[in-house]
Parts: C-alpha cells; structure tokens; sequence
C-alpha cells in the first residue's frame, strides 16, 4: 500500500467528552459500518465499557476517505491503562484531541496530549458539543491555545451528537497528520499495541507494521518473549475482522499466532520475521507493574479452585493482572491479586463476579511498601498482614503519586484541603486561563487508591479532572493497625497507616464494625491496636432474643422456614474466633469511606 | 357457618377419627351466635374429655354467651386481653375497656368454664415496663388458670410494618419477658412452652398438640392443618371457601410435604420451646460450652432456661449445625 495514502490516529478525549460518539459518525461517515447496523458506541464490545463510559480495550478499525485509508486506534479511557495509552501512541502519526465545549480540557487528556507531543505526534484538535446551549467554544479554544500551543483558529468546531463538522474533522485528519514512515525492503519490525483472548481464536493482537512486510503464514519471532510463532491469519478490522495476505509498513492490524495467553503478545511487543530478523527490537517496551493490591477471597470457601481458574482465564486477557495465593485468618484461602490501579481492581473484581458467577470480599487496598529492616534486608510487603515486627522495622518507604488536577478556579480551596489531608505536599498551581486551575501534588499512593477520585469529584460538583504517575518512593511514619473481635486478630482488616491517621482510622473502622457486626450469643469487644496497645474499643452488645412470637398451627411452617433460613445463613458466615460475620460485613467494612 | 357445617360434615362422613381437643380461633368467633357455633362444634367426633377452647373478645363476652358456650360443651375460654393499661391498647389500636377483662372473667367463671387464658402482647413502643407490670399484677389478681404472652411482632403488609418508628425494640422485648416471666412464676403459673404459662394441670392440650408435631385438620378460610408431616393450609377468603366446599372441591390453598431434615429441625425448634426441652444426647452442638449458660439440665433432658428461651432459634440452629 502507498504510505502517502495511510493515516493513523488515535482519538483523545476525556469521558463524556463525546470520543465514542464521534467514533460512531466517523464510521458511519465513512460507510465502514452500514447505519441499520449502527449501533451506540460500537466500538465499546464489552458490558461494562458500555455501562461505565469507558473504554478498557484498545480497538483499531480501518476506514476510507477520500481515497486514502485511516486507521482510528481507539485507546484505554482511563488513568489507569496509561501504558496501554503509550503504546496505542506509538502506533500513530497523530491524534485527534477531542474536548467538550462546555467543559474544557481535562487533567487526564491534557497529560495524554504530552504524552503525544513526545511521541512526536501531530495534534488535530476539535471541540465538541457546540449543539449545547452551554457551549464556549471561544472560551475554551483560547484555552487550549493556552496549554497546548495549538492555535485558537486552527481548532475545529464539530457536534458528533448532529455529525457537523465531523467530515471537516476528517479532511484536517488527511491535511494535517503526516502520512506513516517505513521501509518496505527492511526486515520486519511490527509492533504489537494490545492483545485480547478470544475463546474461539485464542490471543488476537493489535499490530502496526513499522517496517517491512508481515505475510499471513510466515514464522515469527516475538523479539521481547523470544518465542517463536506462526501468523496463522493477519487481517483488518473494517471493523468486521477482514483477512488480509499481508500488511506493509504503515498498516494497522490485526495478528491472531495461535498463542493461548495475552502475556505471550503483550503491549509493546516487537515481532519479526524469524527467516530475516530485524536487528533491534522497537523501543518503549516495559512490563506493566501492578500499583494496587488487595485479597480476594470467595465468600463460599468451597469456591476456591473455581476463583483460581476464572483469574487464570482473565488473565488470558489481561497480562497486567498478578496473581498467587494467600491465606488469611478470617477469611480463608484466596489469593493476593495485584492490579495497575483502582479502577482496574474493581474491574477485575466485577468482572470475576459476573462472568465466572462468583460472590467475593476484596480487602482493603493496599500499595507496595519498602520495609528496610534493622538487620539491612529491605522486604517488598503489599499485604499488612506481612508487615515484620515493629523491633524489626528501621524504616517504611511508601510510593508517591505526582498527583495533577485541573479544576475551575472556585474549587480550589476545597481540593486543597483534600490533598493536604491526604498527606499531599503542593508543587505549583498554574492558571490555564482565568476561570482554570491545574494544580500539582506531591501524594502518596496509598491516600489515593481509597477514595481520593469520589472525593474529588464530589468536592468539585463534578467538574475536577485527575491524572497521575509515579513519583518515586518516600520514608514515612508507617504503622500498622491491626482489628481484634473478641481479642482475635481479623486480618483482613489490618491495614498499614500513617501514625497520625491511625488512632482516626481505628475509631472509624471500630465504629464501622459495631453498626455491622450482627450481634451474637454473647458481647463481641471490637478493638483497634497498634503492636500491642488498643488504640479504640467498641462492643457489640449480645443478641437477647430472636423469638417471641406466637407460634400456633398456622405459624409453624413459616417458623421452619424461618429456622431453615437462619440456618443457610450461618454457613454463609465467616467465623473469627467465637464470631459469625456475614461475608457483606467484609465488603461493607472495607468499602471506601463515604 | 353453613359451610363450615357441610365442611365438617364431609370430613366425618369421610372417617374423620375422634378429636381431642378444639381450638376456635383467628377473627372473633365470639361475635358468632353461639348456638350455630357449637351445632358446628358437635357435628365433631369429640372423645369424652375434650378440650373445647373459644377465643374470645373481653368487649362481647356477657354471662349469656358464657352459659351457652359451657352448655355447648365449651371447657375454655381464651380473653384477647392485650394489656390491662388503656395507654398501652390506645397504641396497639384497639379500644377496648380493660373493665370488660374482668366483668368477662367473672361471666366465664360463673357459667362455670374453669378454664380461662388470658392473651397479652408486650413491647409496643410506649409501653414501659411498669405497664407491663401493672398488666401482669391485674392478670394475677383476675385467677386464670392459663396465660400467654407475645412480643409484639412486625408482620409483613401490617401497618405497623410501614412504620419504623414502632418497631419494637429487642433489648426492651427481652427485659419485659424476663419481667412476665418472673411475676407469673412467683404468683405459682408455671411456664410450659416460652410464651405460655399455667396452673398446673391447666396446660393447653391443644397447645401442646402444635408443638409435639401432632395431626390436626383445620376447618374454615385460611385454617391450617397437619398431617404426618404433610402441612396444607386453605384459601383465604370465605367467598372462595365457601365455594369450593359447595362444590366439594379441595379447600386447599397450597400444602408442603416435610422431608425427614425438615420433620428433625421443626421437632428439634418446637421441643426447645417447651418445659420437656430435648434429650441430653441430642446436644452435640461444637460450641455446647458457650451455650451452657442458657441451659438448665436435669435427668438427662436440657431445657432452656428464661435467657435461653429469648433466643431458642439461635439454639436451635447451633444444635442441628452440630447434629
């Protein structure tokens, strides 16, 4: 194929900012997607995508316009999938920035629109929405003139909602992003940019030919797994999966290689041709590290190999999932599980119950500390319960975030004071136009994976974006809390703390307990200590009586049935010691503080 | 009545065996002209002693229909009394006259029924414990022979059900029949079964019949009725009652059929609630040792003690979990 003829680009855009309604048009527009075959966000495959607005699975389709072929790489919508970003990036010559003329741009869009401009893209940008009747388009394009360099009038005006502008968007598409690189005659270097398991076809990867020719049969070399495959069928995605006998540099694509697991193809891979390898891999590979950790363990234990099972097969399609077992005195056998960050655990976690039907309790999440020990070791500990001896400990090193929000200006105040009580140390705070403020934290990780998003958004009515990274790893006055029922440890409540937060989180988690724990046969102390000194105590106060009525003819049935079900219920409980707690008073107690 | 009358009628002339005992209850039987009432309860196969109980309203019993209940055959009568404090019945909804209690007790005694229950509800919010006891003292002074008392309970679709606010609260549940429990025992009523207490000898063998899992038939709308571990129930209404048994068809609403764990658990939860309690070789439970506190034991038969009683289906359920 000519590459003078090739475009490729990802759309940018925050959520609800209109990314898979404009995708929507653009297939439509271009008659890739027949209208009575139309549906709302098309590209969205999976349920949850479509519930949550957000897109977790990178997606590439091939349209025609005007004689030339665009690739549209849709990419991962979330803070979270950041690499998974980078990666779609690379497969691109440009981007098409979408911001919502109401709203403006956005922490998270702003921070992938550098990323781009270090990938050397071109940059289209486009503000949407201007049907609204709230639409500023003036106010907003001076905006991003200010923040990106991108001048005001060379920034479209489009409504993906009515579809205007969006074929004047398409032509700035052709005009203005370059056309791709690459040499024909080279070896090959193809880079793969995501991976999906189908149970059907096993692992199908999303490729971009850099350089060189992939033909359908050939062998390959994956050059950062150094294994060898075949490509039993190459094709593109129109967005029905077309095959294809081969594809030349500058094409998007798919590669199915008969490989079983996505952590045999993953994001950043480069593939070759195994006959005429390519000297040098493609840059930018890395192994994507879990942030956030937390337990998940089946409420019914007798689910246990089915959990072991349902993670292996997700893990067919998400490589960035780690997983291995572990055993907790409250909970019983599960595994410890670690995910790239909050939204992506309870992704997991939701997808596990609907998918696989499985009821589970996560723990609370927890990061990965530096424990340096009196003795020189330094442990890596992700779980509180492996936290060494306190005699043992010289210091607790704990990851910080480069935490960065863009808010209206009147919100300042309030989302400085949630950062301040999240230990955050303040950067500097820029005005990106006079109603407009992107602040910059220094925060650390474990005072943002709880709730530190809903606080912000809810501080902000809604109107404060976030994006973050590691920052680096600090010292920090750490201890561990530990809760008692009935003077047994509970585990999976033991959390790791800053010293000043302790004495406050042991009271709420106390207080949270006593309202949970159903009352019991006798009086349940609730303790909260560090080491070996309570900090706070609560009692839950013992059951007196669960019958007192009438029980005639007629009641008798009910009454059994009754029984019949408190009976059920116990073996739904979880036994600490002499006390039953029912599996949702896990979840509930260690549900993100409201 | 005519109904219920042909009701009965089929069921003797389908071989129904001799009763023991009857029990008229649910509604307000005493609002039914007694002659019509006990013509129903005669056409019954009764055995020569048999315990014939009418629930009563206090506000329509008069020496009257006491002496055409006890001509009828009638051995005792049941007071819906609720609570002796106008306060208190002001809260349950009803209006009644706690004057009525008594002039109805003295109507059942001198027309000779001996034998006579009063019913009480207890733990409405409002209610403090010194109604309850000023309740339970003018109970004692009126002599029955046999007394029952209930928590007030939510029911489901009742209005009381709509309102949080009433709900009636464990601990002050549990307090008050601790309270009832310990006037009744000293003033020498003895309890049988966690609700109920009596006069020795006084015991309601109709009662007792319920909680030994015995057979029963039940006439009339909604009326329950067992039968070696088969439990059936009518319809509801009396328009469809009194079709069907026009018709000859199956009164029935619905029926279950006990399996064996079912018959064990229900046996297990309705012998706890009695003074007999249960076999010492049925306690198996792997806590015994927590539960010993709400235990009393004596010749080889574990019952519950008053604490104990308060929380029978926690008992109950840790023993068939350890069974």
């Amino acid at each position: 194929m000519d590459l003078a003829k090739i475009r490729n680009f990802s759309i940018i855009a925050h959520i609800d900012h209109g990314k898979s309604t404009l995708s929507d048009r653009i297939l439509e527009l271009t008659k890739a997607v027949d209208a009575r075959d139309m549906r709302a966000q098309y590209l969205d495959s999976m349920d949850l995508e479509r519930e949550r607005g957000i897109t977790i699975k990178a997606q590439n389709v091939r349209v025609e316009w005007k004689g030339h072929t665009f690739h549209l790489i849709d990419t991962p919508g979330h803070v979270d999938f950041g690499y998974e970003v980078s990666r779609s990036l690379a497969a691109c010559e440009g981007v098409v920035l979408v911001v919502d003329a109401a709203q403006g741009i956005e922490a998270q869009t702003l921070a992938n629109c550098y990323l781009a401009l270090e990938h050397d893209l071109e940059i289209v940008a486009a503000l949407n929405k201007i049907d609204l009747p709230a639409a500023d388009p003036d106010r907003y394009a001076m905006e991003i003139e200010t923040v990106l360099g991108i001048p005001a009038e060379d920034i479209l005006r489009i409504s993906a909602k009515t579809g205007e502008g969006v074929d004047l968007l398409l032509d700035a598409v052709l005009e203005r992003i370059p056309a791709p690189k690459g040499d024909a005659d080279a070896p090959l270097q193809a880079l793969i940019f995501d991976s999906q398991y189908d149970q059907y076809r096993g692992v199908v990867s999303s490729i971009r030919v850099v350089n060189g020719t992939l033909t359908a049969g050939s062998k390959l070399q994956f050059m950062n797994a150094n294994a060898t495959q075949e490509a039993v069928e190459i094709g593109v995605r129109r967005p029905t999966p077309t095959p294809v006998a081969e594809l030349g540099p500058g094409e998007v694509g798919y590669l199915i290689a008969g490989i079983k697991d996505v952590g045999e193809a993953r994001s950043g891979e480069t593939v070759t041709m195994l006959s005429r390898q390519a000297s040098e891999p493609l840059p930018g590979y890395q192994d994507p590290k879990p942030m956030v950790f937390c337990g998940l363990y089946p409420i019914d234990g007798d689910d246990f190999e089915l959990l072991r099972e349902s993670i292996e097969k997700l893990k067919l399609n998400d490589a960035s999932i780690t997983y291995e077992p572990e055993t907790s005195g409250a909970l019983g056998f599960g595994f410890r599980c670690g995910f790239l960050g909050l939204l992506h655990m309870e992704i997991v976690k939701e997808r596990l119950e609907r998918e696989f039907n499985l009821a589970l309790i996560a723990t609370a999440p927890s990061v990965e500390y530096r424990v340096r020990k009196t003795n020189g070791d330094t442990e890596i500990v992700d779980n509180p319960a492996d936290l060494p001896p306190t005699q043992n400990i010289q210091h607790i090193e704990e990851p910080y975030f480069r935490v960065s929000i863009i808010t209206p200006k009147e919100y300042t105040g309030t989302l400085m004071d949630l950062c301040q009580s999240r230990r955050g140390e303040l950067g500097k705070l820029e005005y990106l136009s006079p109603e407009r403020v992107e602040m910059h934290y220094q925060v650390p990780l474990a005072e943002v994976v709880v709730d530190f998003f809903d606080q912000m958004k809810s501080r902000s009515q809604g109107y404060a974006s976030l994006d973050y990274e590691l920052s680096g790893y600090r010292q920090s006055n750490l201890v561990k809390v530990d809760l008692l029922l009935n003077g047994q440890p509970a585990d999976a409540f033991s959390t790791i703390v800053h010293r000043d937060k302790a004495f406050d989180y042991g009271r709420r988690m106390c207080e949270k307990l006593k309202e949970l724990i159903p009352r019991q046969m006798f009086d349940v102390p609730i303790q909260a200590a560090i080491g070996g000194k309570v900090i706070s105590r609560e009692t839950v106060k013992a059951k007196r009586k669960d019958v007192l009525a009438k029980c005639y003819g007629g009641d008798i049935t009910r009454k059994r049935k009754l029984l019949e079900k408190q009976k059920e219920g116990k073996k739904k409980m979880k036994a600490i010691g002499r006390v039953e707690i029912p599996g949702d008073v896990f979840i509930s107690a260690l549900k993100l503080d409201d | 009545m005519a109904a219920l009358l042909q009701d009965v009628g089929q069921a003797v002339a389908n071989g129904m065996q001799t009763v023991d005992t009857v029990f008229v209850g649910g509604g307000t039987p005493s609002l039914v002209d007694p002659d019509l009432l006990m013509s129903v309860i005669n056409a019954l196969p009764l055995s020569s002693k048999c315990e014939i109980t009418i629930e009563c309203n206090p506000d329509n019993v008069s020496e009257a229909l006491m002496h055409a209940y006890k001509s009828g055959g009638a051995t005792r009568i049941s007071l819906g009394v609720q609570s002796m404090r106008t306060n208190v019945l002001k809260i349950l909804g009803r209006e009644h006259n706690p004057e009525n209690v008594r002039t109805a007790v003295e109507a059942a005694k001198t027309a000779g029924i001996d034998e006579i229950n009063l019913d009480l509800i207890y733990g409405s919010v409002g209610e403090s414990i010194d109604d309850v006891r000023s309740t339970i003292g003018e109970v004692i002074a009126l002599q029955p022979t046999h007394v029952s008392a209930y928590g007030l309970t939510v029911e489901p679709g009742t209005p009381l059900a709509r309102d949080p606010s009433r709900f009636p609260d464990d601990d002050d549940e549990a307090d008050k029949y601790l309270l009832i429990n310990s006037l009744l025992e000293d003033a020498g009523y003895a309890n049988y079964e966690i609700s109920n207490w009596s006069r020795k000898g006084s015991e309601c063998r109709h009662n007792l019949l319920y909680w030994r899992q015995g057979n029963y038939l039940g006439f009339g709308c909604a009326a329950h009725s067992h039968v070696n571990g088969r439990r059936s129930w009518n319809v509801r209404t009396p328009d469809r009652y009194i079709d069907l048994v026009a018709s000859g068809e199956s009164r029935e609403a619905s029926f279950e059929e006990l399996g064996q764990e079912a018959r064990t658990l229900e046996a297990l939860q309705l012998a706890l609630r009695m003074r007999d309690g249960i076999d010492e070789r049925h306690l198996l439970a792997p806590d015994l040792e927590m539960l010993e506190e709400f235990l009393t034991r004596e010749n080889g038969r574990i019952r519950l003690n008053p604490r104990g009683r308060l929380v029978a289906n926690e008992i109950a359920v840790r023993l068939v979990a350890g069974s």
